[in-house]
């Protein structure tokens, strides 16, 4: 297995994932907020020097400029993490701005992520005014359903050239490279998975494992591994990696149009985490390269991406839920940080059963409230 | 007699808040599973002997004592001197939080969900079917139909639980860890644990049902640690009861402490004041060992030998040298050739009062066949279980000269072991460990 990189690997990728902001690269102002400019963001590679912390309700402009020597990131968060705005794979040097709609005042979250990996740097930041804005419940729900669907779309638009560049790699031969961005490229489709699978008819191309049974090939991903890692590339993998990438481009295609409703988002958040328990903590995913701790750290990213984007809905539900939701996402988060290798992670084949054990019991515990989202937010 | 009866109090439990919500709990009120009148089977007949005994000594007029359905407060314990059941799943757990009040909680839930669960209801209102249909049902549902089948439900708390909470001035001197016993074989994944539950009925799905969803409840704050199904009594608690067989083909548990002795209950099994912390009074510790049996040895012995490896015969199951099965054993009495009839190191001699200069036990042990062992051999055994006033003084001393001494030991092997202690019944409003907790 590559230790390659994640961040060389993710700044190859040069898919910006924009959601609820929007990024340009426009040459940055030296002005402040409150003189009509951006605020100005210093992101080192150990320090997020933001120029005001405070900001009115409304459009909010941020000039990042990486002043480090890792390509970083920046996003601005609402409570449980909610992605307000994002702004990715800022290289040394450069300066991106991330134009940011904060409709609610309150206390939000700056995150600077060197290296594009991790919590990142964080600073509380307050936004002003509006902290009484009333809306309905379909008005919320609608705003979390659009939020997510910026989510998958952000994702689908990594996917697709990264899965190119995977392909790319098989089909020159380079096994090395072809198995260092297979866990990367699936990243992102780990992430929006049950979005995915809800076209039944890509899934198994893309995602099917060997089962054996006549009749039904054995195409995608997992296919595509076995050779990588088992039975070496066969004659037909360019074949393969070809129809992987247009299975993609499908996929993309067809999310475009698709409609989700706030129930399909509980239930992809709880789905995401039954993968984890069915698939991914008894290596069964990854069975050839055994990257599974990779597709672990995707599905629970998806989501709390799920999660957050019902945040407010779940807030005004059940003051209780979020915060338990936050502390055991945290929980596992903290556990997963603990098989860190490198940018990437841990080798199923490397985890004791006593690491599993500690990897069952904090799915365990977060998917149980998950599993109590789906009522609350439509109650 | 009555002052061993569980009094029956049918005060609502109030467990500490569930800020989380949404978990399964909650007590008083619901519907039953199904009606618990006119049933036929086992449970009715269980629970006459129970009633004749005095365990609803007191109930009141409110909450007649029903079929099948053994009272859940009392002064005591459920599950430790009330008739043994025929299904045992046991559970033992360890805490994933240091949070106090994160485990009072659970421990509250469970109460509520227990005491519901006992009386052949579900967790909670409509937990199975009646909730919202876009949440997870509070109630898993394989118990709809079914009557309560005497389900009792007893908790402990083994050493770990106090270091972990920061409680160590609470834990009992009683709860040291037992030394090791010559021919230990035990497994750490089927050793030990932070808490148990215990749940005995007359049919099994309503025992793993009143597990799963506890286990279920717990997650966040527990963690299933390892568990044991059983499926047949070993002993005896009651003298209403036959006594059964363990997977040896012997009669097991004759001369079980039972529940018509309550003077031999309190010497022998319920904490007493003064033992220990306060807040075991009226409880007792539980000790667990699952000892594989090699069966197919055992199965090539002959029946003399046995016999004399017990100390009873197979039939009768009469101590060697007796008529009938309740007949106390002679162990002074030796046959024409000088020879003890009872062996000098049968089963039964080793593990009596006499020898043990008084020691006796409450067993409620269950026979398991956890399939075969990969080799063809069954994984099959005694999943012993005893409750005593204070394992120090009585379960350590019996086991050391079995395990020293007993010829039996060349057909078993302890592959696991475990303590806890059972804290006493529940009165009103309170729930598992609330004297410890609060």
């Amino acid at each position: 297995m590559s230790r390659r990189t994640a961040a060389s690997v993710l700044a190859a990728a040069a898919a910006a994932a924009v959601l609820a902001g929007c990024t340009s690269t426009a040459p940055p102002k030296e002005e402040v907020a409150g003189q009509g400019g951006p605020i100005v963001v210093k992101a080192a590679d150990t320090a997020c020097d933001v120029s005001v912390k405070e900001a009115p309700a409304g459009t909010i402009s941020f000039a990042v400029t990486n002043t480090g020597s890792k390509v970083t990131e920046f996003y601005l968060y609402a409570t449980g993490d909610r992605i307000m705005g994002e702004v990715e794979n800022i290289g040394p040097g450069l300066t991106r701005n991330l134009i940011v709609e904060v409709p609610d005042g309150g206390t939000y979250t700056t995150a600077c992520k060197p290296g594009m990996v991790g919590d990142g740097i964080r600073d509380a930041f307050t936004v002003t005014g509006n902290a009484q804005r009333s809306v309905d419940q379909n008005t919320r729900l609608a705003e979390a359903t659009a939020g997510y669907k910026r989510y998958v779309n952000s994702q689908i638009d990594a996917l697709v050239p990264k899965t190119q560049e995977f392909a790319d790699a098989v089909k020159a031969g380079d096994v090395a490279k072809a198995k260092a961005l297979f866990p990367v490229s699936r990243t992102y489709w780990e992430r929006i998975e049950p979005v995915a699978e809800s076209f039944s008819d890509i899934d198994p191309k893309v995602d099917g494992r060997d089962d054996g049974e006549p009749g039904v090939p054995f195409t995608g991903y997992h296919r595509l591994e076995k050779d990588l890692w088992e039975s070496g590339l066969q004659p037909d993998s360019a074949a393969m990696a070809d129809a992987l990438v247009a299975d993609m481009k499908d996929l993309q295609a067809r999310v475009a149009t698709l409609e989700l409703t706030p129930v399909q988002l509980a239930n992809g958040a709880k789905e995401l985490l039954d993968e984890v328990a069915t698939g991914k903590i008894t290596g069964e995913e990854d069975r050839y390269s055994h990257t599974d701790l990779w597709d672990f750290k995707a599905n629970v990213e998806g989501s709390q991406a799920a999660v957050a984007a019902l945040r407010p809905v779940i807030d005004e539900k059940d003051k209780a839920l979020g915060p338990q939701l936050d502390e055991r996402f945290a929980a596992v988060d903290a556990l997963l940080e603990q098989y860190r290798a490198g940018d990437g992670f841990t080798l199923y084949t490397e985890l004791t059963e006593d690491d599993k054990k500690k990897m069952t019991d904090a799915v365990d515990a977060l998917s149980e409230p998950i599993s109590q989202v789906a009522a609350v937010v439509t109650s | 007699m009555t002052d061993t009866g569980q009094t029956e109090r049918t005060v609502p439990p109030s467990p500490p808040t569930d800020e989380a919500g949404g978990g399964p709990g909650g007590g008083g009120g619901g519907f039953s599973r199904r009606a618990l009148f006119g049933l036929a089977g086992a449970g009715v007949a269980v629970a006459g002997g129970a009633a004749a005994l005095g365990y609803v000594a007191g109930s009141s007029a409110a909450e007649p004592a029903r079929p099948g359905v053994v009272p859940f407060r009392g002064v005591h314990q459920a599950g430790i001197a009330t008739p043994a059941q025929d299904r045992l799943h046991f559970v033992a757990l360890d805490l994933t939080t240091t949070d106090r009040v994160a485990v009072a909680r659970l421990l509250g839930r469970w109460t509520g969900a227990a005491e519901r669960m006992t009386q052949g209801r579900e967790t909670a209102e409509n937990g199975a079917v009646g909730g919202n249909p876009l949440a997870p049902p509070a109630d898993t549902g394989e118990a709809l139909g079914l009557p309560a089948s005497s389900l009792t439900i007893t908790v402990g708390f083994g050493g770990s639980f106090f270091d972990k909470l920061g409680l160590q001035d609470q834990r009992p001197p009683a709860l040291a860890d037992l030394p090791p016993f010559a021919g230990d074989n035990l497994d750490p994944a089927r050793s030990g644990g932070d808490l148990c539950i215990q749940a005995c009925a007359d049919d099994p799905q309503v025992a793993v049902h009143a597990v799963r969803n506890m286990v279920r409840a717990g997650f966040g704050t527990t963690s299933v640690r390892w568990s044991q199904l059983g499926f047949g009594r070993t002993s005896s608690t009651s003298t209403a009861q036959a006594t059964p067989r363990n997977l040896f083909g012997f009669k097991d548990g004759t001369n079980n402490l039972k529940a018509e002795e309550p003077d031999l209950l309190d010497q022998h099994v319920w904490v007493q004041p003064g033992d220990g912390p306060e807040w075991m009074t009226g409880g007792s510790y539980l000790v667990a060992r699952r000892i594989r049996m090699h069966i197919e040895t055992w199965d090539r012995t002959s029946l003399q030998e046995q016999e004399q490896i017990v100390g009873r015969s197979k039939g009768e199951g009469n101590p060697l040298g007796k008529a009938s099965e309740f007949d106390q054993a002679d162990l002074a009495a030796r046959g024409p050739d000088g020879t003890p009839l009872v062996p000098a190191d049968a089963h039964i001699r080793l593990a009596s009062a006499e020898t043990l200069n008084g020691v006796r036990i409450l067993r409620r042990g269950y026979n398991f066949v956890d399939g075969t062992d990969g080799r063809g051999r069954l994984d099959a055994g005694l999943f012993f279980i005893a409750f005593v006033r204070d394992p120090q003084t009585q379960f350590v001393p019996m086991q050391r000269a079995l395990a020293q001494q007993d010829p039996m030991m060349e057909y078993l092997q302890h592959t696991g072991s475990a303590m806890f202690a059972c804290p006493p019944g529940l009165d009103g409003s309170d729930y598992w460990g609330s004297a410890l907790l609060a």
